[in-house]
């Protein structure tokens, strides 16, 4: 039985952080998901009852900190997968390039939407 | 001691009928994260044209959460991303060299976890609905 089935390439900086965000996506996806629809329940959702909960720094720092980590997780591995496919040459870079702008801009997006959601901005 | 293992090519579907338990799971691995990081862009769009104010937020998300569709389309959410947390769980063992001879046996469980997580699920998502 061989010992390693991952198809990054072992030990790069890459394939660590895709761990590392993977063992902390792991826990904050679910936490989102109960928070948001088990504890209270979406269609219940209201912006005073976001803004409370976006008021609060812990949790305005846990959820920019899992966007971050969602879009790094999310956008390396579409570019692992695109690689997997026999992506080369020129379209790697140009596509490298344009995932890590649109990860870029998801993240700054992301952070004004959470900033608004407090209400102070 | 590390040995080369040939799966032969994943990406060659027309092969699915030989595809091991393994291959199945790095499949809908792949499927289930294009998924996620698809939402997530989607997410933040829709959540950037709500927070304009108050008002607006809390219509756009009541809006959305009165279609049915919306509801069926989040507990299809919910099974993706609990197949993706779960077979992720697998893979991190996987990664640590831990548990590989059992390593099919963890994708089965995942699929039975997720499916019972799903099912689970639909009377708190489809609550208030009809």
């Amino acid at each position: 039985m061989a010992e390693h089935y991952s198809s990054f390439e072992p030990k790069g900086t890459r394939w660590l952080i895709q761990r590392i965000t993977a063992a902390f996506l792991v826990v904050v996806l679910a936490y989102h998901f109960m928070m948001l629809h088990f504890v209270n329940h979406a269609a219940e959702i209201t912006f005073a009852g976001t803004q409370v909960r976006m008021s609060q720094v812990g949790y305005f720092a846990t959820m920019v900190l899992f966007l971050i980590t969602a879009a790094f997780h999310g956008v390396n591995g579409v570019y692992n997968a695109l690689v997997n496919q026999g992506l080369d040459g020129t379209q790697k870079t140009v596509v490298k390039w344009l995932l890590v702008v649109a990860g870029a801009l998801l993240i700054v997006q992301g952070i004004r939407v959470a900033s608004a959601m407090t209400g102070l901005f | 001691m590390s040995q080369s293992y040939d799966r032969g090519l994943i990406e060659d579907f027309g092969r699915w009928q030989e595809f091991s338990a393994g291959m199945w799971a790095w499949i809908f691995h792949k499927f289930t994260g294009w998924v996620l990081i698809g939402y997530l862009f989607t997410h933040v769009a829709v959540l950037s044209t709500a927070t304009v104010d108050g008002a607006t937020y809390t219509s756009t998300l009541q809006g959305l959460e009165s279609l049915l569709l919306v509801r069926f389309l989040e507990v299809g959410l919910l099974a993706v991303a609990a197949f993706h947390i779960l077979n992720g769980i697998r893979l991190l063992f996987v990664d640590l060299g831990v548990g590989l001879g059992a390593q099919d046996k963890a994708f089965y469980a995942a699929l039975v976890a997720t499916a019972a997580v799903t099912v689970a699920s639909i009377p708190t998502f489809l609550v208030g609905a009809f």
